[in-house]
């Protein structure tokens, strides 16, 4: 009972319906403005945020650099500590384990925390075709999967839904699959969440099976960290007897001192608070209290795909916080579901492309999917270098075309740009033809830019995508390095001459 | 101090004038600038779009062009970043080790107008004269890539006669992103839309920025929306004089009613 980004279209033609949605494109903009404002706040009290930063990323790299030692360390901790590890090679493995678990303990019903990693590998879906359901717990999440929608944000997955709509879903879906919603339910945030909390204490009670992500593992003591702010997550981890938990192989440190940063820069980047309500960390069993039978499953699914990319891997220090989404002028204008992944955004751009390869059309088309703005970049609490990894994607995606028998349109106009640009001898040729063209242009053309001079109003064939919303300056008569030497670097009657 | 102006391509094909212009104002600040007739681009348009090999060539022809100057000033905030940030990428790409070097002569020396301006020459006030109501945009690559911080605003403030306004979101990016305003035209136009609101909700006559690639993108719109807005570089605004106001691409007194025939026609 969910959607699916399977089959979805490359960006540029999801984005253009995303864009056409004028609902969507309020709720985004008034999401994204007030969270990236919290954010700012909480970040400009922090005097020593940079060297915070830095501090993260050292953390992160450093597991990274070292990363099938720490993960040996973490599973001989976890098995210490009583819990079962399972490693998974991608998400039909690691849906298959949770399948198994949850049937060994004749279950038909699992709840969830809020899970990045669990909705990568489509766990839902899974469980579903072997008969399990899997309520999702987190309110947003709910909101979602009540919805049959896709989550549109990493940390605030039904941000592109405003409270009336939540008040329609509830009334509308809640009946169906437990409590229903109050008759008298409004779209007041506080009725609604009293909605949510009734429908969901049934499950939380009643379920016997959790599944979790974690957001980190700590090597040597095996334990395991969800950071959250609802207390739905704390419920899950321990009122049911079995948990499961499926990590990243990448979301693991060596010791507890590690998480001191990344617990301070985490809460404020994300939902711009100082602290987050709810930290949970549990390692392996404790007899008699919470769980009594704890399945870890660690889960590669791309990540040491992306660990071998030079330039890409930092992508994998990545705390999902989603700062960058919250900042990212294509994200919010378009949303996330025309990224058609569970990892939108600039860091979806890059994630996605270093986990599976660019060689579907959709996921070659995320790369491009950014001005290059830079603003990422700026908020990233672990400094990933978004654009320059984006560069670099761009780059893998071109590269890979380089064996077509017939080159695209594209690389025909860059090679040939390529070649005028190798040697000014032909760009001064080039310049000649354009001045023609402006000259041309000039005569025919009745637009005028503001400033008085000629544009070309809208032109046919690749010059339409920007003519099309965009007036065209007419290239003018007489190129730079034609006046330089023409007037002797402007010695000589320089004045004349404007070109336009 | 060998002073060379590297214009773009951008500028050399398209805005002839702003290139004049930095021509005029670094003369006019007594510095001997020179065009070194070798150049073309700096090669980002290959790189941001993903042609590597393809930039090889451009960015030797950029060493080549630019190799014994002290300073190589730029009227982009862009190319400026492609210089010092990309060329080493295409460099190491092209696994030459003669070109990795020549680009860690070219890279560092490699500045942008203002940095130019306000760090090397430690100058805000230019002399310059322009009356006129103006907001200032402050290009992503500039502000972010090379941190050109409030150097614009500095030596916006000094011009005479000038009325400054604030652009409200000044800091988001119009949209540009290069190629990205063709391959995600939709999104750029939106991006744009935006920009081009916040700009005319400041009554400014004219827009200022440092790169002429996002004033022909933001211009682009104000031009259809008939907005009564025009785009200028920050080189052309800083070159004005009291003798020269109206010499550039603005509208001159006299040259109105010509215009005025020409839209007649």
């Amino acid at each position: 009972m969910s959607g699916t980004f399977v089959g979805m279209p490359a960006f540029p033609t999801a984005a253009r319906a995303a864009l056409g949605d004028t609902q969507l494109r309020r709720n985004l903009a008034h999401a994204t403005h007030t969270i990236r404002d919290k954010r700012a706040r909480v970040v400009a009290e922090v005097e020593d945020w940079e060297e915070l930063r830095i501090a993260g990323a050292a953390v992160k790299e450093a597991a990274l650099r070292d990363l099938a030692t720490h993960l040996e360390t973490l599973e001989a901790s976890l098995v210490r500590a009583g819990a079962t590890v399972h490693w998974a090679r991608d998400a039909e493995e690691a849906c298959a384990i949770v399948a198994s678990v949850t049937r060994a303990h004749g279950a038909d019903e699992v709840v969830k925390v809020k899970s990045m990693a669990t909705q990568e590998i489509g766990l839902n879906e899974a469980l579903e075709a072997e008969g399990i359901a899997a309520w999702e717990t987190d309110l947003a999440e709910l909101i979602v999967q009540l919805g049959e929608d896709l989550p549109s944000h990493i940390l605030v997955p039904a941000i592109h839904r405003n409270r009336a709509e939540i008040r329609e879903i509830f009334r509308r879906r809640m009946g169906a699959v437990g409590r229903p919603a109050p008759e008298a339910l409004t779209d007041e945030p506080a009725v609604l969440a009293g909605a949510a909390r009734e429908h969901l204490r049934e499950k939380f009670l009643r379920a016997r099976v959790a599944v979790s992500g974690a957001n980190f593992a700590v090597a040597d003591t095996g334990t395991l960290v969800v950071v959250e702010s609802e207390g739905n997550g704390r419920m899950c981890l321990t009122l049911p007897e079995v948990l499961i938990s499926v990590v990243g192989i990448e979301k693991v440190v060596a010791t507890w001192d590690e998480l001191d940063p990344l617990l301070r820069l985490l809460p404020r980047s994300s939902t711009g608070e100082r602290m987050n309500p709810y930290t949970s960390t549990w390692s392996g069993l404790t007899p008699g209290d919470g769980p009594q039978e704890v399945h870890v499953v660690l889960l590669d699914n791309g990540r040491t795909r992306a660990l071998a990319d030079e330039v890409g891997r930092q992508a994998l220090r990545c705390i999902r916080c989603s700062a960058c989404l919250n900042v990212c002028p294509v994200y919010e204008r378009v949303g996330g579901h025309a990224y058609g992944s569970v990892y939108p955004g600039p860091i979806g751009a890059i994630l996605n492309p270093l986990l599976n390869g660019v060689s579907d059309e959709q996921t070659a088309s995320l790369p491009y999917a950014s001005s290059l703005c830079g603003a990422c970049f700026e908020v990233c609490p672990v400094r990933i270098d978004i654009p320059s990894v984006l560069v670099d994607q761009r780059a893998a995606v071109i590269d890979s075309h380089r064996g077509d028998r017939v080159p695209k349109q594209e690389a025909l106009a860059m090679k040939a740009a390529a070649w005028t640009f190798a040697d000014a001898r032909r760009l001064r040729w080039a310049e000649r033809a354009s001045g023609l063209a402006g000259r041309v242009l000039g005569r025919f053309s009745r637009t005028t830019l503001p400033g008085g001079r000629t544009a070309a109003g809208r032109l046919p064939g690749p010059a339409a995508g920007w003519t099309g919303a965009r007036d065209l300056p007419a290239p003018p008569r007489e190129s730079f390095r034609q006046w330089w030497d023409r007037t002797d670097g402007g010695r000589d009657g320089g004045r004349q001459g404007d070109g336009s | 101090m060998k002073v060379a102006l590297q214009v773009t391509c951008v500028n050399d094909a398209m805005f002839p004038d702003t290139g004049k212009a930095v021509v005029r104002l670094l003369r006019r600040l007594g510095v001997d600038v020179d065009f070194p007739a070798a150049q073309t681009c700096c090669g980002q348009p290959m790189v941001n779009t993903g042609y590597l090999d393809e930039a090889v060539p451009v960015v030797r022809a950029f060493v080549d062009a630019f190799a014994g100057y002290d300073a190589i000033v730029t009227p982009s905030g862009s190319c400026a970043g492609s210089a010092r940030h990309q060329h080493a990428i295409v460099a190491e790409r092209s696994g030459d080790p003669a070109l990795a070097k020549a680009v860690e002569q070219t890279a560092p020396r490699t500045y942008e107008l203002t940095e130019f301006l306000v760090d090397v020459l430690g100058v805000t006030d230019v002399g310059a004269y322009f009356p006129h109501r103006v907001t200032y945009h402050p290009t992503c690559h500039s502000l972010r890539m090379l941190g050109v911080g409030d150097r614009p605003r500095q030596l916006l403030e000094q011009v005479r006669g000038i009325q400054l306004v604030d652009l409200p979101m000044a800091t988001e990016c119009c949209g540009f992103g290069g190629t990205f305003a063709l391959k995600n035209a939709d999104t750029s136009v939106a991006m744009g839309a935006d920009k081009a609101r916040h700009v005319r909700d400041t009554g400014a006559e004219v827009l200022v920025a440092g790169d002429n690639s996002c004033l022909m993108h933001i211009g682009g719109m104000l031009s259809r929306q008939r907005a009564g807005v025009r785009v200028m570089h920050l080189a052309e605004v800083l070159a004005a004089t009291e003798a020269s106001e109206g010499d550039s691409d603005g509208p001159a007194v006299d040259a109105r009613a010509e215009s005025f025939e020409g839209d007649a026609r």
